[in-house]
């Protein structure tokens, strides 16, 4: 089986879903050189009218995705998290609302893909762990591929779904490289991972961990040292926010009594703080211990290196909320 | 009205202490003692130099991410500049920003932004309070080619001259947006072409020539303390350096040749200001060469401050959050 990068999986995901359907194309800042990695050579196998390098024009630019996907194209959009705030108007006003309010007329195939920096001295600016706020508006679909198996397959989904959806590629995540099967090795000759099924990265019984982008890693770190403490723990990565695949967490607490929830983002009103509310008012007689939410603190991010390591969750934070949990 | 000796003097030092901070951060960066991100200012000297040559203390600037040579040019500390890189207690910031948000308030420093354009509005919402407040002090922003395309841009733009504010665009054209050229992303010849549009002046400079910059932000001074309003100035540069420190894979996939470079290369700013200086006696090299010097000594206390500056204490961590 091909072992490549998880930015190699979002680029071949890519040129597949052009090479299927004339209408994707894609569009960004400095694509054709590739800046952030996942465009290297589609220009020249697609050409202008496929492959746009956009003006710096965030807001203009998305809505001009957003406006073709309503006549029939379906675009991929590549930026960065932080540079969502920029488009934001366009996203939250118009593509999450715009079917609902035209009665369901609208259909709105546009995928963003967006690098999510942090951990590495990027300061407040480029460091954003937004997916919280995307995941609390209605009507947009909130994607968290952990892995190149997973990016390749739920991007593949996202360019086909018919709503728009957001993809949040984790940097710490990015770093990884991993298993992705060749097409001709898959039962119907391709790869689509469903939205709305979570992936049960760990079977334990101990104590479930949700790990949210980023925070699967650390979780999956944790449960190595815990286990030599004989503590057992079931992780559980949503990989798609939007839908919410409540059941396997819920499924899961029943059976280990227990929750931790590793979110990068910030702690208040996180995708943590939603899914530790769904299973309290869910699952609340299976619990034998407070769920614990293991996020970052609730502060911007400060550029030190004396600093910035202090917000993150990290895998000891997670070893030191399943003890507490345990105790 | 042609600058004083002194005034020239000045403009050298502190395109000196500019190139030579950066070259520093360049040394440093490329030995890791530096992590974060830093965008390297070096070949547009000129620029923030002739235009800050023109304010006084109490006038504002805003910046960008090419961050470093605006507040040097404002007159700020290398010392301060040089922690905060580091992310050390003794930065403008106290190493809450980094590279792409120094700020100093004490002498107008409104702050570098790493979010392209958004500086913009900023500068346009001092000149208005400068307005409100009945002071005569004046606002700058410095953007580039790629801010020039955001809404936040001409939404600006369009307030600042309906509202007469006393703001100055400052556009540094160095012809790239990391790897895209203005020539593909801007629809007129020229970014001060648009300036008509917005009933404002609009002047294009050679950004390499520190006193013809000083000159045209001289006028449009004059034109903002006089309540006329705004004026948009596009200085033509370019970067010598790389978009940002630690990009290769932009080096790899090259966007501009290197004889472009090599060509952008022999209108180094400095030697064009030293050989204007120079040439009309007002001022000596032996005068050049002692600035060059002093600088240098004062770029190497300034790393030296950095160093031996102390990192933030974790407590620090939650502080700054809120005014009281
Ligand atoms: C809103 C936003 N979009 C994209 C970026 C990524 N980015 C950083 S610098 C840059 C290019 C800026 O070009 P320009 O304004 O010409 O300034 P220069 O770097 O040439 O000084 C881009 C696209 C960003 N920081 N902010
Ligand atoms: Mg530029």
């Amino acid at each position: 089986m091909p072992n490549m990068t998880y930015m190699a999986a979002i680029a071949e995901a890519t040129r597949e879903e052009m090479e299927r359907d004339e209408s994707v194309y894609l569009m960004g800042e400095d694509i054709r050189a590739s800046v952030y990695g996942a465009s290297a050579g589609l220009f020249e196998i697609f050409g202008e009218d496929r492959v746009i390098d956009t003006p710096l024009s965030e807001n203009g630019f998305f809505g001009a995705a957003i406006g073709s996907s309503l006549v029939g194209q379906r675009p991929i959009v590549e930026t960065v998290t932080s540079f969502f705030w920029v488009g934001m108007d366009q996203m939250i006003s118009q593509a999450a609302k715009m079917r609902y309010m035209f009665g369901g007329q609208a259909k709105l195939p546009v995928t963003w893909r967006a690098r999510m920096f942090y951990a590495r001295g990027a300061a407040a600016h480029h460091s954003d762990r937004n997916y919280n706020i995307f995941m609390s508006t209605p009507g947009l679909k909130v994607i968290c591929p952990t892995n190149p198996y997973d990016a390749k397959g739920l991007m593949k989904t996202a360019v086909r779904d018919n709503n728009p959806c957001l993809i949040f590629e984790d940097g710490i995540a990015i770093s990884s490289r991993g298993e992705v099967p060749a097409n001709e090795d898959l039962p119907g000759g391709e790869l689509l991972v469903p939205f709305g099924e979570a992936r049960i990265v760990r079977e334990g019984t101990d104590c479930t961990i949700v790990g949210i982008a980023g925070g699967v890693a650390h979780a999956e770190n944790a449960a190595k040292i815990l286990e030599g403490e004989g503590i057992s723990c079931e992780i559980i990565d949503p990989r798609t926010l939007v839908p919410l695949d409540k059941q396997t967490i819920l499924t899961s607490v029943e059976k280990t009594g227990r929750l931790v929830v590793v979110d990068p983002a910030h702690e208040v009103c996180s995708v943590a703080s939603e899914i530790s509310s769904i299973v309290a008012q869910e699952a609340f007689w299976s619990l034998q211990a407070p769920i614990i939410k293991v996020a970052s603190a609730q502060v911007n991010v400060p550029y030190s290196p004396a600093l910035e390591p202090l917000v993150y969750p990290t895998p000891e934070r997670v070893i030191e909320a399943v003890r507490e949990t345990m105790s | 009205m042609p600058p004083d000796k002194d005034l020239l003097l000045q403009m050298l030092e502190r395109m000196w202490r500019i190139r030579i901070f950066e070259e520093t951060v360049i040394e440093i960066h490329s030995s890791g003692e530096l992590q974060g991100p830093a965008h390297p200012y070096i070949g547009q000297e000129a620029v923030a130099v002739g235009a800050c040559a023109a304010l006084k203390d109490t006038d504002y600037i805003a910046g960008n991410h090419r961050s470093h040579g605006h507040p040097i040019a404002k007159g700020g500390d290398l010392g301060g500049a040089m922690a905060e890189l580091l992310g050390k207690s003794g930065g403008y910031c106290k190493g809450k920003g980094g590279s792409m948000h120094l700020a100093d308030f004490s002498i107008g420093i409104l702050g570098e932004s790493g979010i392209v354009a958004s500086s913009v509005p900023i500068a346009t919402g001092a000149a208005l309070a400068s307005k409100q407040q009945g002071k005569d002090f004046i606002s700058m922003v410095f953007f580039g080619d790629g801010a020039s395309n955001q809404g936040a841009c001409h939404e600006s733009m369009n307030m600042a001259s309906l509202w007469s504010l006393p703001v100055i665009f400052l556009c540094e054209n160095n012809q790239y947006a990391i790897t895209t050229s203005y020539k593909n992303s801007v629809s007129v010849d020229h970014i001060s072409d648009r300036a008509p549009a917005y009933n404002m002046p609009g002047v294009l400079v050679d950004g390499q020539d520190a006193i013809a910059v000083y000159e045209a932000t001289v006028h449009a001074v004059e034109r903002a303390r006089a309540g006329e309003g705004p004026t948009l100035i596009e200085c033509m540069t370019y970067r010598f350096e790389d978009h940002s420190l630690g990009l290769d894979r932009v080096r790899d996939n090259p966007y501009r040749s290197d004889e472009e470079v090599d060509e952008w290369r022999q209108r180094d700013p400095i030697p064009i200001h030293e050989e204007a200086i120079t040439s009309t006696g007002v001022v000596t090299p032996e005068d050049c060469a002692e600035v060059q010097a002093r600088v240098r000594v004062d770029v190497a206390a300034a790393l030296e401050f950095a160093r031996n500056s102390p990192y933030p204490e974790a407590k620090e961590l939650f502080e700054d959050m809120w005014a009281e």
